[in-house]
């Protein structure tokens, strides 16, 4: 059997070599797809057709199973996000808090529902599972920094200090 | 790497810390670090360089009582700060050797008092990105004394002597476990560390693995070397960027030390591990969409048996533990398994950590024996309901859970007991809900995270959670009947007995737990049209406004 090799990377872009970096890593290995669809993610900010055809075509896995893969775990977005990220968790603590308020008063405010972005591409409206801070409940995540015990002014506050830039 | 070696080490870090008078050391878990720990670090750090005097500033894992965070203790007089902030670095400085800070001292010596710390017993003392303090607090000596002077036969019946039953919630006897996994038949094996801790309102996992990662390493090594395995995965969280840091960098520092790789410490075994991103499905808790997951797919779960003890990662016999039942490995190694059987209660046997959040006073990480009453955890160590309220339940289990009423606060924590109480002993997620909680509303929360996290394999519990929910939402919303509720009972029958997995097989649980408890509530909402909590903003049909 010919030794396999891999198709060309789609573009010049540098990411993609960083993309292609997990693979050769791992062998090549179809089980290493999850691992480089992290990778995608977190070099593009999120999983389009064609990094979803290129990984699939790359671990010789079916596109129906990268996409299954891409679809089927949270994480993954396969839309851009916008210039600014807000996650509102919705653990149960959170919930419990009234997280569900908080939601209710940014989607208001930003005129979007949760796991949108705001036309002008500013910011995106997310809400998470749980990122392990509810002792600080309700938090949210501006940008990925964790705001704890976090009241609707002090989020609004932030949006707009956003929505200005 | 040889016990001399190790020890001489430890003697080494020692040596180093006895040139400092001081040790301050700063909490920089989530919560404090959410409150501006690294700032406060520095300050400190920062100040204690223009004092003069030989402090070391230590970078440790979660101290507890995250509530009163940023949290600072100083030893060796062992004065514990709370709610730091970095203009208070030069007070603290400047107090070392002196009488402590007026006002800023923590008094919890009650919330401390009640607990037992095994799982956590570095957490707050080491810098858990320095392998070396680790290893000064008796660290791989439990690896080594496993490889050099046991069998691993002995091994697993050390750890069945010990009780230990397991941590990830369903309390299936860990030696029993490992045991299966050693008979199968097959040259290559796997040792699984679940670290998808997807029970929302709950962190214990994440704060052991970020805290304390070697730990977690050297049980999966334990008990790689009990049952034969030679390759290891750690299975965590995409949305635990730490933890993964973390593990990340425990591994390599391992791999230095000769403690993971080839012929670990001069022996025969060979064992290293690799580290797996979750991302973000809460079925993939459940061990064979684990796998799953890890093999590249989508996490959906398999009948059992062939159980993964038999047939798998790839296919090859699997020990999947959860993160704090590996955390408890080396200490019962260590100590032997009696110290460990005899903490705890008849059946549950040695310490429970558990991430105590929602309407208590103290919230934060507690560790505490089994067989504690609850009301020791919510009112003593917990310190109570705060602003007024009344305590009207506590949830432990998370979505697979139920919810403990207010009176069977005298309950004993324990697998057997908790169950018989329609809840599970779960990963330690434990919630506290006063009376501005909704019960129906609690329901239906639940139901809907079920849902949505429904991998859609089994139809009772892709169809049954949908349809519970719509039924919950229309007693929510005040248009519900005493039909829909009698309906109610029945899917949940239906999902529970007829899906494939742990998900769908507990989804009913915090509906029947409040069905049974706050049965009322229910009533409330159908008869009267009324949410006692004023939590379900309930239309009020027009012949009762006219």
């Amino acid at each position: 059997m010919p030794a396999f090799i891999p198709p060309p990377l789609p573009s010049d872009d540098k990411r993609w070599k960083i993309v292609n970096g997990t693979m050769r890593k791992n062998g090549f290995a179809r089980n290493a797809l999850i691992e480089t669809l992290h990778t995608v993610q977190s070099s593009f900010g999120y999983l389009d057709d064609d990094a979803i055809r290129f990984v699939a075509r790359t671990l010789r896995v079916p596109l129906s199973q990268a996409y299954g893969v891409a679809t089927f775990y949270h994480y993954f977005s396969l839309k851009p996000p916008g210039k600014h990220t807000m996650t509102i968790c919705a653990g149960t603590a959170c919930y419990i808090k009234g997280s569900e308020k908080l939601v209710a008063a940014a989607a208001k405010r930003l005129g979007i529902a949760q796991g949108q972005t705001t036309k002008d591409g500013q910011i995106s409206l997310m809400t998470a599972r749980c990122v392990g801070a509810c002792s600080r409940a309700p938090v949210a995540l501006f940008d990925g920094e964790v705001v704890g015990e976090m009241t609707g002014e002090q989020m609004i506050e932030h949006l707009e200090r956003w929505a200005v830039e | 790497m040889t016990i001399e070696e190790l020890e001489q080490i430890a003697k080494s870090v020692q040596q180093e810390n006895e040139k400092y008078d001081y040790e301050v050391n700063v909490c920089m878990d989530l919560a404090c670090a959410s409150q501006g720990a690294e700032r406060l670090r520095e300050a400190l750090l920062k100040s204690a360089e223009a004092s003069g005097k030989k402090v070391l500033v230590r970078r440790t894992g979660c101290m507890g009582p995250c509530s009163s965070g940023p949290l600072v203790r100083v030893d060796p007089e062992e004065t514990l700060y709370h709610h730091v902030n970095a203009e208070n670095a030069e007070a603290i400085v400047s107090s070392l050797g002196g009488k402590p800070v007026p006002g800023l001292q923590c008094d919890l010596n009650e919330h401390f008092d009640k607990q037992v710390r095994v799982v956590l017993e570095n957490a707050g003392y080491i810098d858990p990105e320095k392998i070396d303090d680790y290893i000064s607090r008796d660290g791989y000596k439990a690896l080594l004394t496993a490889l050099t002077e046991m069998t691993p036969n002995g091994v697993i019946h050390r750890i069945t002597e010990s009780g230990l039953r397991g941590r990830g919630g369903g309390g299936y006897p860990t030696g029993l476990k490992w045991g299966t996994v050693a008979k199968a038949s097959g040259e290559v094996k796997y040792v699984v560390c679940n670290g998808d801790e997807g029970d929302p309102g709950a962190f214990m996992d994440r704060s052991v693995m970020e805290g304390d990662p070697h730990r977690v390493i050297e049980g999966m090594a334990i008990a790689a070397y009990a049952v034969g395995a030679t390759k290891g995965f750690i299975y965590v969280r995409a949305e635990y960027p730490v933890a993964v840091a973390r593990l990340t960098a425990a591994l390599r520092d391992a791999r230095r030390r000769g403690l993971l790789g080839n012929g670990i410490c001069g022996t025969t075994f060979n064992f290293d591990v690799e580290i797996r991103l979750g991302a973000g499905a809460f079925v993939c808790g459940e061990e064979t969409a684990l796998l799953a997951s890890i093999e590249g797919r989508r996490g959906a779960p398999r009948p059992r048996p062939p159980y993964p003890a038999v047939s798998g990662l790839f296919g090859k016999p699997t020990l999947i533990n959860n993160v704090e039942t590996y955390a408890n490995v080396a200490p019962i190694v260590r100590n032997g398994g009696k110290w460990f059987f005899n903490m705890g209660s008849e059946r549950s046997k040695g310490t429970k950590v558990f991430a105590l959040t929602g309407k208590i006073a103290n919230t934060g990480l507690v560790e505490v024996p089994m067989g504690i009453k609850l009301w020791e955890i919510i009112d003593v160590i917990g310190g109570g309901v705060p602003g007024g309220h009344k305590l009207k339940a506590v949830q432990t289990g998370g979505p697979s859970g139920g919810c403990i009423p207010a009176d069977l606060m005298g309950l004993g924590v324990s697998y057997d007991a908790l169950m018989a109480a329609g809840s599970i002993m779960g990963s330690g997620g434990m919630i506290v809900m006063d009376d501005t909680s909704c019960m129906v509303n609690v329901a239906r929360f639940f139901v809907e995270f079920c849902m949505t996290e429904s991998c859609g394999k089994c139809i009772p519990c892709r169809a049954g959670t949908a349809q519970m929910y719509t039924l919950l939402t229309r007693i929510c919303d005040g248009v519900g009947t005493m039909d829909d509720l009698d309906l109610l009972l029945e899917l949940c029958d239906t999902v529970k007995n007829a899906s494939l997995c742990g998900l769908g097989q507990t989804a009913p649980n915090p509906v029947l737990s409040t069905l049974k408890y706050f049965r009322n509530e229910y009533i409330e909402h159908i008869v009267h049209k009324r949410c006692p909590a004023g939590v379900c903003k309930i239309q009020y049909p027009q012949e009762v406004l006219a």
